[in-house]
């Protein structure tokens, strides 16, 4: 058995799923308020990469690069992203608090399906090319033959926002009115939450997180368009739902055990069912545990 | 203090109160006894602006309040114990408690209130760090009563908080319900299926019936009340 093959694939399936991780977290966090599947959160991941490809477009025609120019990339579109985070939730689903359920999701498909479409316009259909932003970093050379710099970037940057992420919902202000929220609405709102704030919040917070998510990917791959939210927004409910929907850290564990388990399945049978790998898995995890990973329920006593 | 006026909440489109009329004075312990459904808990919600009443008015210290979001009425000092003690099941016990003045920015001040908390029931300081929803029914009682007072309402409302307790553990939730009236000078309403215990404790207490006041008078004249006894006393 080859070692350093496999290393060399879970190292790229972690990064892979540090991505997928980010996104999931935004379906995971507004699931756990409102119960819904947030299906334009792709689209929000897309539009800060592309956030990020016009404010680095422009920095590096004005001379500037490197890895400053990324987290001030990253930054910017992850104010944009939030911002659209929190009119997508005015907009197409704070009308429809307390109309059956099925509605804001149809809701939200057309949100998603608005978004895309608006950047196709607004921009191009067409892939544009993601400037290369991170530098070869000499301290990396005796593990270049395992993770990039770009890799590397990725991993220190999710570790940083999950961390970031892990403070905030446990001792902020807003971070405990969120669980209380999640943990019984009626409860939060006689305690003094003002839970539609609550809800803004959670959709400017998953909103973040997927533009830096969207920023990272787009520097590793290289190239972005439009449709990219697609693909990206599937894979990452998959891992939300994976590690237990509405669940904090098994988003993040989900994210994780999926991009290995495609990274593994494409390295050792064959990069074309890649996808197979992650839906097929996503099937056997909720025939063995309908829960998801982590999704058990916490015994109540009433 | 506070002073329903004619009423009228509903779900969806279902009635649930008919011009509900009723007074707390400052200080007292108002009890609304009634059997289940009668509406009890739909007066408490409308009170709090969680299901506010769609005709009628709602003052409280002579202000409009039925109008007002479920925030502002915590912010006035109307705080309320629900239904089922609705402890956040996966949050510590002091995080309970904490969430519980959430609205209040003083922090030696609330660190003050949870160890005067700590200090009245011991069993919550033991279990400080345990996850709310891991306690039994009694310390969970405890646990949101106390909560309800970290936001030092001047009105404290009291949804069926005997419900599901044994005989012990009731008879020592009143008698904090008392001291808590007694010590903190704050007003109670306390809405009871335990009619008995409640009039026990009451100043005066009102009955309801299909979302309706039919009685009103001071606890100890409705303990004797032939009517009552029959129905809620079992007498």
């Amino acid at each position: 058995m080859d070692f350093e093959y496999l290393f060399q694939l879970l190292c790229g399936g972690l990064v892979k799923g540090s991505i997928y991780a980010l996104i999931a977290l935004g379906y995971t966090m507004v699931y756990g308020i409102i119960q819904l599947i947030n299906f334009a959160h792709g689209e929000v991941y897309m539009i800060g990469a592309f956030v990020a490809l016009i404010i680095s477009g422009v920095a590096t025609l004005s001379g500037y690069s490197g890895l400053s120019v990324l987290i001030v990339a990253a930054v910017v579109a992850a104010i944009y992203a939030a911002a659209y985070g929190f009119t997508l939730e005015k907009i197409a689903y704070r009308p429809l608090r307390g109309a059956p359920r099925l509605s804001p999701l149809i809701s939200a498909i057309g949100a998603s399906i608005f978004l895309m479409n608006y950047v196709q316009l607004a921009q191009t259909p067409d892939f544009l090319p993601f400037p290369e932003l991170v530098p070869e970093f000499e301290f990396m050379e005796p593990l270049l033959q395992y993770v990039s710099s770009v890799d590397m970037v990725i991993l220190v940057m999710t570790a940083l926002t999950m961390v970031a992420l892990t403070v905030l919902i446990k001792y902020t202000k807003i971070g405990k009115a969120m669980r209380a929220t999640q943990q019984d609405q009626v409860m939060a709102r006689l305690v003094g939450i003002n839970v539609d704030r609550v809800i803004s919040a959670t959709f400017v917070i998953g909103s973040v997180l997927a533009a830096i998510g969207g920023v990272l990917i787009a520097s590793r791959t290289g190239q972005i368009n439009s449709a990219i939210g697609f693909m990206a927004g599937i894979k990452a409910f998959t891992a939300a739902v994976l590690g237990g929907i509405g669940n904090i850290p098994g988003a993040v564990l989900g994210g994780l055990v999926l991009g290995v388990a495609e990274t593994l399945g494409a390295g050792y049978i064959s990069s074309a069912y890649e996808d197979v790998f992650a839906f097929g898995l996503l099937v056997l995890i909720l025939i063995l545990r309908p829960a998801g990973l982590l999704g058990k329920a916490v015994k109540q006593k009433v | 203090m506070l002073e329903l006026r004619n009423i009228q909440t509903y779900y969806g489109n279902i009635q649930a109160l008919k011009n509900v009329s009723l007074t707390i004075n400052e200080g007292e312990i108002v009890t609304l006894i009634g059997a289940n459904g009668a509406g009890k808990s739909t007066t408490l919600m409308s009170i709090c602006g969680v299901n506010p009443p769609r005709h009628g008015e709602i003052l409280f210290r002579g202000q409009p309040v039925h109008r007002l979001s479920a925030e502002a009425i915590v912010t006035l000092g109307i705080c309320q114990v629900p239904e089922g003690r609705h402890i956040f099941p996966q949050m510590s016990v002091l995080e309970n408690l904490e969430m519980g003045a959430y609205l209040r920015n003083d922090k030696t001040g609330i660190k003050a209130d949870i160890e005067q908390v700590f200090g009245r029931f011991p069993i919550l300081e033991k279990r400080r760090n345990q996850a709310g929803g891991t306690l039994s029914g009694g310390e969970q009682q405890m646990l949101a009563i106390s909560r309800a007072l970290l936001a030092r309402p001047s009105l404290l409302l009291l949804d069926e908080p005997s419900l599901g307790l044994a005989p012990l553990i009731i008879k020592q939730i009143f008698e904090i319900i008392k001291q808590i009236n007694a010590e903190n000078n704050t007003t109670v309403f306390l809405v009871e299926q335990n009619a008995n215990q409640a009039l026990k404790i009451a100043h005066r207490g009102y009955v309801m019936e299909n979302g309706a006041i039919t009685l009103e008078d001071k606890a100890e004249n409705l303990l004797s009340n032939e009517e009552v006894k029959k129905a809620y006393l079992g007498m």
